[in-house]
């Protein structure tokens, strides 16, 4: 009851953080990587110089210079500007994505994992016929037959990515169904649901993490995909995928900047969201806390 | 090669085993000395932690990559094993040196044919070639009496039961011939009978072969039994070395007296088991019948892959008696507590409570049943048992708040001091307890819903011997105090000569004996029974004050 063991147990948690961190520098990168992706996310527009609308016929098409750090591109806008601006869509149709298909996925891969029987045959085919489309003609699809917003971008790319995650929890549950825990917590008067839901899932946890890790990236890459080739988010509007479309047309005549840094941005992205996954499975498992 | 250690075979001088962990450097093996002649056996035992499995891989050189041999020297006849390279190593492996592990199915491939797999070890070490390996594999399964040999041959680990699995281990090390084995607890997780046809076994093959072989073993039952001579391992040093039979009688070091004191044995009382010894609580006294089974029967599967687990047992357990279940893997006697705890529902047959049937309220509701808090159950494994995200304090808290109306805040801190576990430990996780302590917290759990019969499904299986005499002191302690009947499932008959006043014997889902624990120990009358009793080893008694003579001499007729 005295704030203490709490103290000590929060202590514990950090230097476990920094531990991990420290003995493995590429996660530190990659947490600093996206610590830098959430920030650019929440002051983007603030930090951006230049307003990455606003155009300049004077100034189009010149490299990266001090002024513009990134170059211009051929209606004279501030790439700098614009890749910044970008990170907060990008993300966020990738977060919300990632959160909606997690939240199902997971639901419908627990219960097929706990229950087993019907509920898991039906699911489990839901989930093959999914999994039968190329994933990225079946996300073309939605948004082409949906509507051209980026709503439906979100519910493609969390309909494409809702399969990994039932299959990592209906793995994760079945396995635990039967461990010493759970009958212990049958027996402690916790009834099938509460079994699943505060003793089987939060141990499935960890390695869904990974999941949602790797996942955040595909999320990104999908979404700039499909704006690349004409779905989703619009021009003018500031998107790393329609930035990199726009942007290929120039790199035939030499302007690669137009292209390449908002690549690069993707890039880094991605490669920070992979590369968390093992850090993130390495934090939350409390088996790692010794 | 100094003329001095020629004489001995295998030499261990002041070994020491580090190895660096993220809390610093861990001495695993400190200073540990200890030799072996030709055709010798020598028994390593004491408890986990002591280091007696890293000595051995520090000789294989199969120490985890964190592991380091800091210091000593072993000598592996003439040869100066830290001298060789890893190549050399290797060659040495399985050919000179071979290991036989403790978990059967975890050292064979589960995806290749067993006899695959002797072959593998025969042409690796050039004994066989592509035409005559076969005839070699599976000679050397005739070897260790595998029947049907050309058959087994083809099978794959998961088709054999552990004792074969584990004579098929046994017939890989011994493929090549080695002149020295060493095996790490080859038998602990078999059966008893199981136990006693491997262990033969072993010791039959070393001796006409004349090798030479190391056993490491938590249970001094079987060291005395099998081996020449002892070395006593205590926190990764020798405390104590000898022949069994002196090293028993009169043991020198006061570790190697309270590992013997611990050891359940014949003529023991519960209160022998520690240090110092405590008079044994006393048994409540037998009330009404508590709990009654009615012809139960569990078939699992349709049609043709029908199988019965259990077939129509009845018994009854009375308040404040103690229940022995007993009976090798397979024969049902964990589908049964599953079903008298209500986890599973029987296919046909009756469970009553107080008179009342519980078995109309299916498994699958009965966590909401008034009953559930009566009916609790410790288990066997503390770890798998424990949410390894739950701490101690939420552990016990969370029968509390489902089952009671008491709150928690308190009530926890009552039920950690009944199992002797400090309150500073109650914000741990599973994985910063001992096993000993997590054990306390399964009891503890189990106790919060103030149950009226608890099932211990072989509590303390997986605990040392001197964690096991204070659980098993701690349990009939509570039983005393509480009042509370136990269905105590275990394969340990020792322990269960220690707690329970009644014994039922089952095999393949019958009931083959039952009656009071003393009779049935002294004289069974199932054939069953017998051999059951007489696989069990013996541990060895030492010169104790308390005269334990007449009863121990009754016992060792059995």
């Amino acid at each position: 009851m005295s704030p203490t063991p709490i103290d000590s147990r929060q202590r514990g948690f950090l230097d476990h953080v920094v531990y991990v961190l420290g003995e493995n520098p590429i996660t530190a990168i990659a947490f600093a990587l996206f610590a830098l992706i959430v920030c650019v996310a929440l002051f983007g527009p603030a930090l951006a110089p230049y307003d990455p609308m606003e155009s300049n016929a004077a100034r189009a098409l010149e490299p990266p210079s001090a002024d513009h750090w990134f170059g211009t591109d051929n209606l004279g806008r501030d790439v700098f500007s614009r890749v910044l601006v970008a990170t907060r869509l990008d993300l966020m149709i990738s977060v919300a994505a990632v959160a909606l298909s997690f939240v199902i996925g997971a639901a419908i891969g627990s219960a097929a994992g706990y229950w087993g029987g019907w509920i898991d045959a039906v699911t489990g085919r839901f989930v093959d016929t999914i999994m039968a489309f190329p994933l990225f003609v079946l996300a073309m699809g939605i948004v082409a037959a949906m509507g051209n917003t980026v709503e439906n971008i979100i519910y493609a790319t969390a309909i494409i990515n809702l399969p990994f995650y039932a299959r990592v929890a209906r793995a994760e549950v079945r396995i635990r169904r039967d461990a010493g825990f759970a009958q212990a917590a049958r027996l402690s008067g916790n009834t099938d649901l509460q079994v699943l839901a505060f003793h089987i899932f939060p141990n499935a946890l960890p390695p869904m993490m990974v999941q949602i890790s790797l996942n955040m990236g595909w999320a990104i890459l999908n979404a700039a995909g499909l704006s690349f080739i004409g779905l989703g988010v619009r021009p003018p509007t500031a998107e790393w995928g329609i930035m990199v479309a726009e942007g290929a047309n120039f790199v035939v005549s030499g302007e690669w900047w137009l292209a390449f840094f908002p690549g690069l941005a993707l890039m880094c992205a991605v490669f920070a969201f992979n590369l968390l996954g093992d850090g993130l499975r390495d934090i939350f498992d409390p088996r790692q806390r010794t | 090669m100094t003329p001095g250690t020629q004489t001995m075979f295998l030499d261990v001088q002041d070994l020491s085993v580090t190895f660096s962990t993220r809390r610093g450097i861990v001495n695993a093996v400190r200073g540990v000395t200890f030799s072996l002649a030709k055709g010798e056996t020598l028994g390593i035992v004491g408890e986990s932690g002591s280091g007696k499995s890293v000595s051995s891989y520090a000789v294989m050189r199969i120490l985890e990559r964190s592991g380091r041999i800091a210091g000593g020297q072993i000598t592996f006849d003439g040869i100066d094993l830290s001298s060789l390279t890893n190549r050399e190593m290797r060659e040495l492996r399985g050919r000179e040196i071979s290991m036989v592990f403790q978990n059967p199915r975890a050292a064979l491939n589960p995806i290749r044919k067993v006899g695959h797999q002797i072959e593998d070890v025969l042409r690796r070490h050039a004994r066989a070639t592509r035409s005559t390996a076969k005839a070699q594999a599976i000679d050397a399964l005739k070897a260790v009496r595998i029947e049907d040999p050309e058959k087994r041959y083809n099978a794959y680990p998961f088709e054999l039961s552990g004792g074969m699995c584990q004579r098929v281990v046994i017939a890989i090390a011994l493929a090549c011939d080695p002149r020295l084995l060493i095996a790490d607890e080859p038998t602990t997780g078999l059966d008893v009978t199981t136990q006693k046809v491997v262990m033969e076994l072993l010791a039959d093959l070393t001796k006409s072969r004349g090798m030479s072989s190391i056993l490491i073993t938590h249970d001094l039952g079987l060291a005395a039994e099998y081996c020449d001579r002892i070395v006593v391992m205590k926190d990764g040093q020798v405390v104590e070395a000898g022949d069994p039979k002196a090293l028993f009688a009169d043991p020198q070091d006061p570790y190697t007296r309270r590992l013997i004191r611990s050891t359940p044995r014949p003529g023991a009382q519960i209160g022998d088991l520690v240090e110092p010894p405590v008079p044994s609580p006393t048994r409540p006294v037998l009330g009404a019948p508590l709990l009654e089974v009615r012809s139960l029967r569990k078939v699992f599967g349709h049609g043709a892959e029908q199988s019965v687990a259990v077939d129509d047992i009845s018994f009854d357990i009375r308040e404040g008696e103690t229940l022995g279940l007993v009976g090798e893997s397979g024969c049902g006697k964990s589908t049964t507590s599953s079903m008298i705890m209500r986890l599973l529902d029987p296919t046909s047959g009756e469970i009553l409570m107080d008179g009342r049937t519980m078995t109309d309220v299916p498994a699958a509701k009965f966590a909401r049943d008034p009953r559930r808090g009566s009916l609790q159950m410790v288990f066997q494994d503390a770890t798998d048992s424990i949410n390894p995200r739950f701490t101690a304090r939420q552990a016990i808290s969370d029968p509390i708040r489902r089952l009671t109306d008491e709150k928690p805040a308190g009530r926890v801190e009552e039920l950690a001091a009944q199992v002797g576990l400090p309150e500073a430990l109650l914000d741990r996780f599973p994985h910063q307890l001992s096993g000993g302590q997590k054990a306390r917290v399964g009891i503890a759990r189990a106790l919060a819903s103030r149950p009226r019969l608890l099932i211990l499904d072989e509590p303390t299986a997986a605990l040392d011997v001197s964690i096991q005499a204070i659980v098993l002191n701690l349990l009939a302690e509570l039983r005393a105090d509480l009042g509370v009947s136990y269905l105590f499932v275990s394969h340990d008959l020792h322990v269960v000569r220690l707690l329970c006043d009644r014994v039922i014997v089952m095999r393949k889902g019958r009931v083959v004996e039952e009656g009071a624990t003393e009779s049935i120990m002294r004289a069974p009358t199932d054939p069953y029974t017998r051999s059951l009793l007489d696989a069990t080893p013996i541990p060895p008694a030492a010169l104790e004050p308390q005269g334990i003579g007449p009863e121990r001499h009754s016992q060792a007729t059995v």
